[in-house]
Formats: C-alpha cells, structure tokens, sequence
C-alpha cells in the first residue's frame, strides 16, 4: 500500500518505539503536523521555541538513553536548533531532529524560509541527511536512528523537502541496518586488556577518572566492581557524574577547574590514570604539561580520535566502556589474589588526608542565604533521588559539587559546549520520560531567562518540574572572573534580577506556582512547598551576590595551583558591606 | 611532515564538504586535493596532500574514519606509492625562444595540446618536483597562466611497507 511521505515518517517513528516528539510547525512540515494528529501512539508536545524543543529531546535522552526526537519547520525553525543540536553533539547525546525543507524543485533559489541545513548542522551533527526522494525515507530514518545511538552516541538532521513528504511510495521498513563506512569498534583489544590489568595490579598509586562514556555504555555497574576489586579511588568528570556514586568511600567528586581539592591532588601524584569514556577536556587537565605528572595512563574510549589527541597514553584501549570493563574486571578476577586493603593502606590514607585538609565546604551564613546551602538542603529533602538537570555558571557547578549522585542519568548538564538555557527544557523532556521522578532544574537568573518560555510547555502539559534559581543577581560566574582577573570591573554582569524580572510573578502569569526564599530559615520550607506542588513551581532563592565557586584552577594553571575560599582572610567589615549591597 | 593521504568515500551527495569542513573546521592544512571516480562508480577516491607533526596527522588519519561516509583511509607516507600532478601551461616565449620551449618539454616529456602564432599550451606529467622543476624552465620564457591538478597517487603493488 503507497503511502504519503509523512505517513512513512510516523510509522518508521512508530516502529522505532518513539512515544514523546517535541516540535514547532511551520509552513513546509504542515502534512507532517496534520498526520500526527491522528497518530494515537505518539505524543507530540508543542514548545515555546525550537531550541527549547531540541533540548528537550536531549534531556529525554539524558535521562532515559533512549533516542530523544524533535520535529521543526524550515528556515528560522531549523535555525533555531543548531544550539541544541552542537550541545548534544558536545556530550554525545543521541537525538533525532527533523526540520522541514522548501520543495526539492526549489532548492538553491534563496526561496522563503529556505536555510541550507545540512550545511549549517554538518559540524555539531553526527552526521545529517537532505531526503531527495520518498523511496529513500524509511531506510533513511532507520539509518539516522541506527548512528544516532551506536557507537559514539550523537545527533543526527534529517531535512525532509516538502514534496518528499507528501509524494507517496510503499513503506519498506528494513530489517537491518549495515553501513560499511561505519563499524564502531566495540570490542577492545584483548591483549591490551591485558596490559591494562597488569598496570592496575602493578600500580601504587592509581586512580580512575570516569567520563560520560560510562553513563553511555551503561558501564556503571562495573566501574563500580572495578574500583572495589582493586581498591582504586575514582573522580568523574563533569559528564560523568552518577556514573559512581558520590557518597562511596572511593569517590573523590570531580576533578578540573572547580574540582574538588583531593581529586585533583590525587591525579597530580598518580602513577596511574585508569581514564574511561572521558575525552581530557582542558577543564578537565588544566595545564596539559603538568597534568598527572608521574601517571602512566590508560584510556578506553569508544572513540579513536578521543585518544592520543590532547595528552600521550600508554595503554590505548578503543571499545566500548563497558564491554572493556567486563573483560578487564574478568582478568583481574582472575589474576593471582591481592591484598588490596594492605596495598593500598598509605595511599587511601593519604588521599584521606587531603580530604581533610581541604574538604567541600562553604561558610554558611544566619543571615544570607548561601547557594551551595539551597543545594544541600535540596539533597537531604529529596534524599538524592532527584534527576538534576542544570543551567551554565556557578548554579552548574555548585549542582555537580553539593547534590550527591549515587545513580547514572540523574545529573544532566552541558558540559562541552556549556549552554545557558539548557537546563531548564532539558528537565521537561526528562520529566516527560520520567513522570514519577521528582526533575529539577538548578539555574542560575540569567540562564533561566534564556529559554523561560517554556514554562508555557511545562504548565500545559502538567509536567511538573521545578526550578531553583540560584538568584544571585548576577551572570555570576562571570562576575567571579571580573572579580578575580579583572579588577572587580563588574562590565554588563550586573542582572538586576533582584527586580526584573520578578520571577514568582512570572511563574504566576505562566499559570505556574512561584515561591521565594530571602533568609536561610525559609529555605527548607520553600524547598518542601516545591516538591509537595504538582505543578511547576519557581523556586526564587535571593543568595549571595559574591558568593563564588571554590576550589578554583585558573584558566590554562595546572591542577596544583588551586585557589580556595579566602573569607577568614577577609576583613569582616568588608564582608558586611558586600553584604548590604546585595540586599 | 607532509603526508599524501588517499580516502576511499561514498559517492554521495555532499563528501567532499564533510571532508573539507573536517580539515577548515580543524585547523587543518590541505596543500592539495583531488577528487575523482574509482573502478566503482558508487565509491569516489580523494587525494589529500596535508602536513602537520605526528599527533595532528595522527589525529586527521583518525578524524577521516570517524567521518561516516569514509570508507577507507591510506596514509600513503607509511607506504611505497606512485604519486602524479598534471600542469597545463601556456608560455608566450619570444620567437628565438620557440624551439627552446618546444626542446623542453620534449625532454620532461610534454605535449604541446595548443598552439597559436604567440603561445603555446604544454601539458606535462609527473611527480611534484618534476612539475615544480619544469615550472621554473618555462619562467624565463613567458609564463601566462598555468593550473596543476591536485595529486593523484597509488600504493604499489607487492612491495612492502617502508
Ligand atoms: C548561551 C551562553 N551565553 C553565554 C555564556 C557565557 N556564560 C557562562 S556562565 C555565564 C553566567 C551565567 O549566569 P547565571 O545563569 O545567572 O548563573 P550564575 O553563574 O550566576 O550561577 C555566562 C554569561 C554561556 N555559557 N552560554
Ligand atoms: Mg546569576
């Protein structure tokens, strides 16, 4: 039976299990709007902006690892993507996004609402697509799902001319895909395994930097066997939390720029580097020189071009996470027995001594409220079983330091390109996948305003996500660099959230609950109202203005030269003045 | 280190912008590319002449296979191969330099493809250095234009790696 063009699209959709699409119509994708319409198994949920849309599809993936799917017009709405589309292809986000195209007949003749996708996406997709032909549909969107979420999970564009999908052709659904140009190496090299097993038996000093690879391959169960067989303390990279849990005794948090003082301190004095799914982010190494000075490293990524590309490595390992780790953990269980609690004793202790001598911590306040305070107390009132997405800036990196993780696919944040306005419709495509979960986005005032529409697609389609904005009034992490390299020139960071917007108000006119929070004492509570809502709730907590992100490596310093908090340092009258300035 | 790189890639619609964007995107230098059909018409082969110490080239061989449509990549520098340019060169020699032109380009073994009573339009064959030597003869004699094809190159048969 011949079948229109957007038919063939929902019912590869259909066929490939997608239940949630986040979408925009617009003039070119009109058929495909119209045959959703009556499509009973597929939800399609209108946002407020494109961008909106593919971040929403992204926080659906995040969460649940399963492909995210958005649908938008040509031109201005397939425009409106590319943030999305380049902070998935970032963090290696599966995701499927089609944008409507002018009719093939058309094409190349700067026609209305014309854009050269393909163009424009071909370097933050995986790889993108422009349909010429309804034949070609179905086994093109196949293909697209197949190398959206094989090997190194990506973004991939179909753009579809309106003519293509509204000419008709028999549905051929394939039963496989096989592309020879693409065969991901899955499989890690045996004897490198090997190799990589006598190292971790040979080492002193080892320790794993776990990246989000192991949330990819879904290795986190044996990362953790991994790390409890050999006693092997383990930092996860930004991308990588939830992959070992926080509250282990192994755990040291993460390591970077506002790493925590111990992880640091403990890849600066390794032997060894056990590096997994982890692509050594300058945020990450600091310095490259100076980076892991003594360590002999091991890498295991599934992507070749991961490897040998910022630092050397001695025992080069390309295959899937997990499919590496069983075998290694299989050849360690395997080797002679070790006496690891005695072997080691001095470096675990050492470790804790540097945990002790620079734990996570903040001066809390009686009378301002304390951002790292609100996230704390978010832990213990959601006992660490919230999914956590995140905006950019301070709010990000207090939300990685103060929330503990103990699950994969619980902290979703963007961690390569680093995109404001991300977290918030991130957490409705993951309350979308996951509406018994409590989702909350920890956002900073400028962030939330970059994609605050969507509040109008949370309250319509009764996902009830909560927002705690971290309202220090201020592009803060901004601000923190002014004041700490360039003179407390406060240039354009001055938000003036304090008074515009004022965001229970917004909450309110969007038909949502807004609360506010200015004293320590009220932010429990503020915090219990939330979750008791079912509804979506804007949390508005003023905090203070110069709180800032500690420990702290200096762009392009090397991960010894960590500054720290200085308040004891600080006069207290100082303090009081910056105080009264924020209130 | 200049490297002669040849990828094997799917005849499709838009490859050689995936590959170019790869090397513009990258910061990497592409001295020479040619483009062309193989003995199977749904593959195109491309010669990449590139340069870069042994991490970048290491990382361009790397970021060619990760490209989807790249079937194969051979960095031919790791392997004995015969590699080709081509030049098409029009001179403008004075008349006593005529023959001399013509003696020339017999002797880089040429062809005279065009010819009018002011000019002559030579085509000659050969690796880079010869085309760059018989580029440099024809100076002195009135150069008025001249396009080189990108190289071209090939492993040889039976013979193993350097
Ligand atoms: C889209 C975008 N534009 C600009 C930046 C640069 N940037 C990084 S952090 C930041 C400030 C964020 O301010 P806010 O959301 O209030 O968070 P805070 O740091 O105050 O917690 C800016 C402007 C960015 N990351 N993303
Ligand atoms: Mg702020």
């Amino acid at each position: 039976m011949k079948m229109t063009g957007a038919q063939i699209i929902v019912e590869a959709l259909k066929r490939e299990g997608v239940r949630h699409i986040f979408g925009y119509p617009g003039g070119v994708v009109l058929n495909i709007f119209d045959t959703l319409y009556d499509a009973k198994d597929i939800d399609l949920i209108l946002t407020r902006h494109e961008q909106g849309a593919v971040h929403m599809a992204d926080g659906y993936a995040r969460s649940t690892g399963q492909v995210g799917v958005a649908l938008v017009t040509s031109g201005p709405g397939a425009t409106n993507t590319v943030t999305g589309l380049a902070t998935a292809a970032m963090d290696s986000i599966p995701i499927v996004v089609f944008t409507g195209q002018v009719p093939t007949g058309l094409i190349g003749n700067d026609a209305f609402q014309e854009a050269d996708i393909v163009g424009i996406t071909r370097p933050c997709t995986k790889y993108n697509y422009l349909v010429k032909d309804v034949k070609d549909l179905a086994y093109t969107i196949k293909e697209a799902f197949y190398i959206a979420s094989t090997g190194r999970p990506g973004p991939v564009v179909i753009d579809l001319p309106k003519d293509v999908t509204s000419s008709q052709a028999n549905f051929v659904w394939p039963d496989e895909i096989s592309i020879r140009s693409y065969n991901p190496t899955l499989e890690g090299n045996k004897w490198m395994i090997a190799k990589a097993a006598e190292e971790i038996l040979k080492s002193k000093k080892p320790v794993i930097v776990a990246g989000g690879g192991i949330i990819a391959s879904g290795a986190s169960v044996e990362l953790l066997e991994l790390a409890e067989l050999t006693q092997v303390p383990v930092t996860t990279t930004l991308m990588g939390i939830g992959g070992f849990p926080s509250t282990h005794k192994l755990s040291l948090g993460m390591p970077g720029m506002h790493g925590t003082f111990y992880a640091n301190k403990s890849i600066q004095n390794a032997d060894l580097l056990v590096a997994i799914g982890m692509r050594f982010d300058d945020r990450v190494t600091g310095k490259l020189d100076a980076f892991a000075p003594n360590a002999k490293i091991i890498h295991i990524d599934i992507d070749p071009t991961s490897i040998r590309k910022n630092v050397d490595v001695d025992v080069p390992i390309v295959g899937d996470s997990k499919k590496v780790l069983v075998v290694l953990n299989q050849i360690i269980k395997e080797s002679e027995k070790h006496q690891w609690e005695e072997i080691r004793h001095s470096w675990l202790r050492q470790i804790e001594e540097w945990k002790k001598e620079h734990p996570m911590t903040y001066t809390f306040d009686e009378d301002i409220i304390k951002p790292q305070y609100v996230i704390e107390q978010l832990y213990e009132i959601t006992e660490g079983k919230a999914i956590i997405t995140t905006e950019v800036g301070q709010n990000q990196m207090w939300a990685a330091q103060y929330y503990k993780y103990d699950y994969p696919r619980t902290f979703l944040s963007s961690g390569g390109l680093g995109t404001m306005g991300y977290g918030f419709p991130a957490a409705i495509g993951a309350q979308m996948a996951n509406p018994d979960k409590i989702v909350v986005d920890i956002a900073g005032d400028g962030s939330i305003q970059m994609n605050i529409q969507e509040l109008a697609t949370a309250v319509i389609n009764k996902l009830p996500v909560k927002v705690m904005i971290l309202n220090n009034g201020y592009l803060g992490m901004v601000r923190q660099w002014q004041e700490l390299f360039f003179n407390e020139r406060y240039s354009k960071t001055l938000l003036e959230t304090d008074k515009i917007p004022d965001f229970v108000k917004v909450a309110e006119a969007y038909g949502a609950v807004g609360l506010r929070a200015t004293k320590p004492s009220e932010v429990g509570d503020v915090i219990r109202e939330a979750l008791k809502t079912k509804a979506p709730v804007f949390m508005d907590f003023k905090v203070y203005w110069k709180e800032k992100v500690y420990p702290m490596v200096p762009a392009g310093a090397s991960l010894d030269e960590m500054l720290f908090e200085e308040t004891n340092k600080k006069d207290k009258k100082k303090l009081k003045a910056d105080k009264i300035i924020m209130t | 280190m200049k490297h002669t790189i040849s990828i094997l890639v799917e005849n499709k619609f838009g490859v050689l912008s995936r590959v170019a964007g790869l090397f513009s995107g990258r910061g990497y230098n592409i001295e020479s590319i040619s483009v062309g059909e193989t003995i199977d018409s749904q593959i195109s082969v491309m010669t990449i002449v590139t340069s870069g110490d042994d991490f970048i080239v290491e990382q361009i061989n790397k970021q060619l296979n990760k490209l989807i449509d790249v079937i194969r990549v051979t960095d031919l520098f790791e392997t004995d191969h015969v590699e080709r340019e081509m030049i098409l060169i029009k001179v403008a020699p004075k008349k006593e330099d005529r023959v001399e032109v013509l003696r020339l380009c017999e002797i880089f073994r040429g062809r005279v493809v065009d010819s009018s009573p002011k000019t002559f339009t030579l085509e000659v064959t050969g690796n880079e250095s010869k085309i760059t030597a018989f580029i440099e003869l024809m100076k002195p004699m009135g150069v008025k234009e001249f396009t080189r094809s990108g190289k071209i190159a090939m492993a040889r048969e039976g013979i193993n790696k350097k």
